[in-house]
C-alpha cells in the first residue's frame, strides 16, 4: 500500500509525531474543539491513541463521515423488502448487510430467511451478476460519499450502454459539505474547526470547502488518514484558531489537488443530480445527496419496482416498510453521536444493549462508525 | 477422463475396498489395522492428552499446505499445547461425490508427510461419501492422543501476575495465504501458510528447563483472541508492545490494504508461551533464533488503571499511546482451517 506520508520506519514516525505533538502543545493556549469529519479518521485516532498525544483541553469530536451510518432507514427497509422477493438478487457492500432497518432486522437476516443477498466489493460486480442471471432482477444498493459515487456512476453508464434490463440501483449516495454546514448551524454546536475528509477532497477538490469556510468563518483543513496526517491537520487547524484566522488549508497535498479528480467529477455530474436527502440521525439535509438523473433515472430501483415516479430520498408508499417504531429505538442515540453531540461511550446502551454482535444503530456496525471504533479500541 | 469420487466409494462394497486399498491405506502406520474396527496399542505411564478438531478449510489446497496437512498438524499442535508429545491420531474423511480422485490422492500424501513431521501415527479412521452439494469437496476430522511430558500441565489457570508472554514467530501468514488463495489476490512474492508442527518447539522449551504456565496455538482469531481468553482466565490485564510483535512486511502490507489487523489473523504453526519471569531469558534463547520474541507480560493488580475491568488486553503502540486489543467481532474470514 502506498504510504508516502509515513516514515520508512516506525521509530522515525514516532519521532515526527512527537515533534508535531510538542508543537501543538506550544501552540494551543486555550481549549479548542475540532471535528474530524470522516469515520476513517476516527478509527485511526482510536487505533493509534492519537488523542492521548493532544493537549488536555483540545477536544476532538467525531463527525458523521460514515456513509453506512447515515443511510436512511427507509432505504434499508426498501432494500430488505426487495431482497425478500424471490426474483431479486440484492448486492451491496459488506457493512450494509448488518445495519438494522426500522424493524430491527438486517439484510443478513433476510439472507438467512432465504433472500438472495450478496456482498459486493465493487459496483461492477453487479453488472456481472446481472449478466449471469438474465432472468432475475439485480439491485445494487449504492451507498457512499463522493468517493464511491464515481464507481456507481460507471456502473450506471455501463448498464445503460449494454441495455441491461435486469439491473437497477437503489441509490443512497450522500454529499459531505452540506452535513458539515448542518452541524455548524445546529443548536449547541461546539465545533470550532474541521478536519475535512481527505478522500472526498481527492475526488471533489476544495472549492465546496472554501465556500463553507467563507460562509461560516470556521477553519477547515483537508486531512489524510495516517497518524502524522491527522496530527498535522489538528495543528494546522489550531494554528488558525489561535491566530483568529479561518481559511481552507490542504494538509493532504500529496494526494489532494485543488481541482480534485476532474474525470471522476464529470462522471458524477453526468449520472447524478444533487437532491435534498434525509441522513439517518441528522434529518433532511438540503443538497445532502445524489439521485440518478435522466437518462439514468430508468435504472432507479424505486421507480422500477413501484411504477410510480422516483422520489429521491424516500421510498414510494407502496414499498415503504411498516413504519412501526422499533422497540429499542429509544435506547440508540446514534443521531446525537453522528452530530458529535454525544461521545459513543457516553451512550447508556454502549457495550451493554448495543454491541457489534447486536447493534442498535449503524455506528456500531460500520467499519467507519464511531461507536464501533470505541468498542474496538476503548471498550470499558 | 477425470477420476472422481462416487457415492459407491462410501458404500462398503468393492469400490470402497478399492479406495481404501489404493488410496487410504498408505496413510496408516500399520496398514493391517485399516480394516479393523478399532486400534489397540500400549501406552507409557503418565498422563494422556486427548484432542479433536474438524477441518473445513476452503480452498482445499493453498500455498504452503492443504486441508490434509492442516488436519494432521492442527490436532498434533493442540496436543502439544497441553505439553504432550503427540502419538496417535484418528482420521475421519467426509468426501463429496464428484471430488477429484487426484486431489484426494494429493491430500492423503500430504497427510502422510505431515504425520511424519509431527511424529504421529494414524491408527484408525473412517470414510464416508455424501451426495454432491452436501459437503464442500472434503471435510476431515482428526482426533489424537499424546503423552504429557511437561512437568506441570500448561493451563490458563496456572498463569500468574508477572508472567511473561512470548510468541514463537511472525504472525498472520496462514490467514493471508488463505485469503490470497480464496480471493485470487496475486501477492508478489506469494505468501505460504506457516502450517508447521509445534511439538518440536515445546520439546526444546522443556529440554531447556522452561516449565510453561500456559501454551496457546494461535489459530482462529489470532493473537488477539488468544490473549483475550488468557486475560479472562487469569483475571488480570495483559500489556503487549505492538512494535515487538513480529509481523513480516508482506503480511503487514496486505493487512493495510484490506483493513485487517495482523493480530486477528490465523496462524497454523505459531504459539504463545506464558512463562514465569525467571524463565523468560531461557525461553527467549530458544525462541529468538526461530523468529520468536518476547512481546509483553501479565500485569500485577496495582498496574491496572482505576475503573478499568481487570481482564483487558492493553496494547502499547510505537507512539507510546495505548489502546485495547480486542478479538474481532464477527467473522474475519470463515473456514480458514
Amino acid at each position: 500500500m502506498v504510504k508516502p506520508g509515513a516514515a520508512a520506519n516506525p521509530g522515525a514516525e514516532a519521532v515526527q509525531l512527537q515533534a508535531v505533538a510538542d508543537q501543538l502543545a506550544r501552540t494551543a493556549s486555550r481549549p479548542w474543539t475540532l471535528m474530524e469529519v470522516c469515520g476513517g479518521q476516527t478509527h485511526a485516532i482510536l487505533r493509534w491513541g492519537l488523542d492521548q498525544l493532544l493537549p488536555a483541553d483540545l477536544q476532538l469530536i467525531h463527525g458523521p463521515g460514515c456513509p453506512v451510518c447515515v443511510t436512511p432507514t427507509e432505504t434499508l427497509d426498501l432494500a430488505q423488502q426487495l431482497a425478500m422477493h424471490p426474483g431479486v438478487i440484492l448486492g451491496s457492500y459488506g457493512d450494509m448487510l448488518r445495519v438494522p432497518g426500522s424493524s430491527g432486522g438486517d439484510l443478513l437476516g433476510v439472507r438467512a430467511a432465504g433472500g438472495d443477498v450478496r456482498v459486493l466489493t465493487s459496483p461492477l460486480q453487479a453488472l456481472a451478476l446481472a449478466r449471469q442471471h438474465p432472468h432475475r432482477q439485480v439491485v445494487f444498493l449504492a451507498v457512499g460519499f463522493e468517493t464511491t459515487a464515481p464507481a456507481t456512476a460507471l456502473l450506471a453508464r455501463q448498464a445503460l450502454a449494454l441495455g441491461l434490463s435486469n439491473l437497477s440501483l437503489l441509490v443512497a449516495h450522500v454529499r459531505v459539505p452540506p452535513a458539515m454546514a448542518t452541524i455548524l448551524a445546529g443548536e449547541g454546536n461546539q465545533v470550532q474547526g474541521f478536519l475535512a475528509a481527505g478522500h472526498v477532497a481527492t475526488v471533489m477538490g476544495v472549492a465546496e470547502l472554501e465556500e463553507l469556510v467563507a460562509r461560516s468563518g470556521v477553519p477547515v483543513v483537508v486531512t489524510g488518514f495516517e497518524p502524522l496526517d491527522i496530527l498535522t491537520g489538528v495543528l494546522r487547524c489550531v494554528e488558525q484558531l489561535e491566530a483568529g484566522e479561518a481559511e481552507l488549508q490542504n494538509a493532504y497535498g500529496r494526494v489532494v489537488r485543488r481541482e480534485g479528480n476532474a474525470a471522476a467529477r464529470a462522471l458524477i455530474q453526468e449520472v447524478f443530480e444533487v437532491v435534498d436527502l434525509p441522513w439517518r440521525g441528522l434529518g433532511l439535509l438540503e443538497a445532502g445527496g445524489l439521485a440518478l438523473r435522466d437518462p439514468y433515472r430508468q435504472l432507479d430501483a424505486r421507480q422500477r419496482f413501484s411504477g410510480s415516479p422516483p422520489q429521491p430520498g424516500s421510498a414510494p408508499d407502496s414499498l415503504t416498510a411498516t413504519t412501526a417504531v422499533p422497540s429499542l429505538a429509544g435506547a440508540c442515540m446514534a443521531g446525537l453521536v453522528l452530530q458529535g453531540r454525544l461521545g459513543p461511550a457516553d451512550c447508556p446502551s454502549f457495550g451493554s444493549l448495543c454491541t457489534p454482535e447486536h447493534p442498535l444503530g449503524a455506528p456500531m456496525v460500520s467499519s467507519e462508525g464511531a461507536c464501533a471504533a470505541y468498542h474496538r479500541y476503548r471498550r470499558r | 477422463m477425470v477420476e472422481r469420487i462416487q457415492l459407491a466409494h462410501g458404500g462398503g462394497g468393492t469400490l470402497m475396498q478399492q479406495l481404501i486399498e489404493q488410496e487410504l491405506k498408505r496413510l496408516y502406520a500399520d496398514p493391517a489395522v485399516v480394516l479393523h474396527d478399532a486400534a489397540s496399542f500400549p501406552i507409557p505411564a503418565g498422563r494422556l492428552a486427548f484432542s479433536t478438531d474438524g477441518y473445513v478449510v476452503q480452498p482445499l489446497e493453498f500455498p504452503g499446505g492443504d486441508i490434509g496437512s492442516l488436519a494432521i498438524t492442527g490436532t498434533a499442535n493442540d496436543l502439544a499445547m497441553a505439553g504432550a508429545r503427540p502419538r496417535q491420531l484418528s482420521v475421519a474423511l467426509i468426501l463429496e461425490e464428484g471430488l477429484e480422485l487426484a486431489l484426494l490422492r494429493r491430500v492423503i500424501n500430504s497427510m502422510r508427510t505431515a504425520a511424519g513431521h509431527c511424529g504421529v501415527q494414524v491408527v484408525t479412521g473412517d470414510t464416508k461419501v455424501v451426495e454432491r452439494g452436501k459437503a464442500d469437496g472434503l471435510f476431515i476430522t482428526t482426533s489424537g492422543i499424546g503423552v504429557v511430558e511437561a512437568p506441570t500441565d500448561p493451563h490458563p489457570s496456572a498463569i500468574r501476575p508477572g508472567d511473561q508472554l512470548l510468541v514463537s514467530g511472525d504472525l498472520g501468514r496462514h490467514g493471508v495465504a488463505i485469503l490470497a488463495a480464496r480471493h485470487h489476490l496475486a501477492l508478489e512474492p506469494q505468501l505460504a501458510s506457516d502450517c508447521a508442527p509445534l511439538w518440536p518447539l515445546v520439546e526444546q522449551l522443556l529440554a531447556a528447563g522452561v516449565s510453561p504456565h500456559c501454551l496457546r496455538d494461535l489459530t482462529r482469531g489470532g493473537l488477539a483472541a488468544a490473549l483475550q481468553e488468557l486475560g479472562e482466565a487469569v483475571g488480570r490485564p495483559l500489556l503487549i508492545h505492538e512494535q515487538l510483535v513480529p509481523v513480516i512486511e508482506p503480511v503487514r502490507h496486505t493487512c493495510e490494504l484490506l483493513g485487517f489487523d495482523p493480530l486477528h489473523l490465523a496462524n497454523e504453526g505459531r504459539l504463545l508461551a506464558v512463562v514465569a519471569p525467571q524463565d523468560r531469558a531461557t525461553a527467549e534463547a530458544v525462541l529468538e533464533p526461530l523468529g520468536g520474541r518476547w512481546i509483553g507480560e501479565v500485569l500485577h493488580p496495582h498496574q491496572h488503571r482505576a475503573g478499568a475491568p481487570l481482564p483487558q488486553v492493553r496494547l502499547r503502540t510505537s507512539f507510546g499511546t495505548e489502546r485495547l486489543l480486542v478479538p474481532l467481532s464477527g467473522e474475519l474470514l470463515p473456514r480458514i482451517c
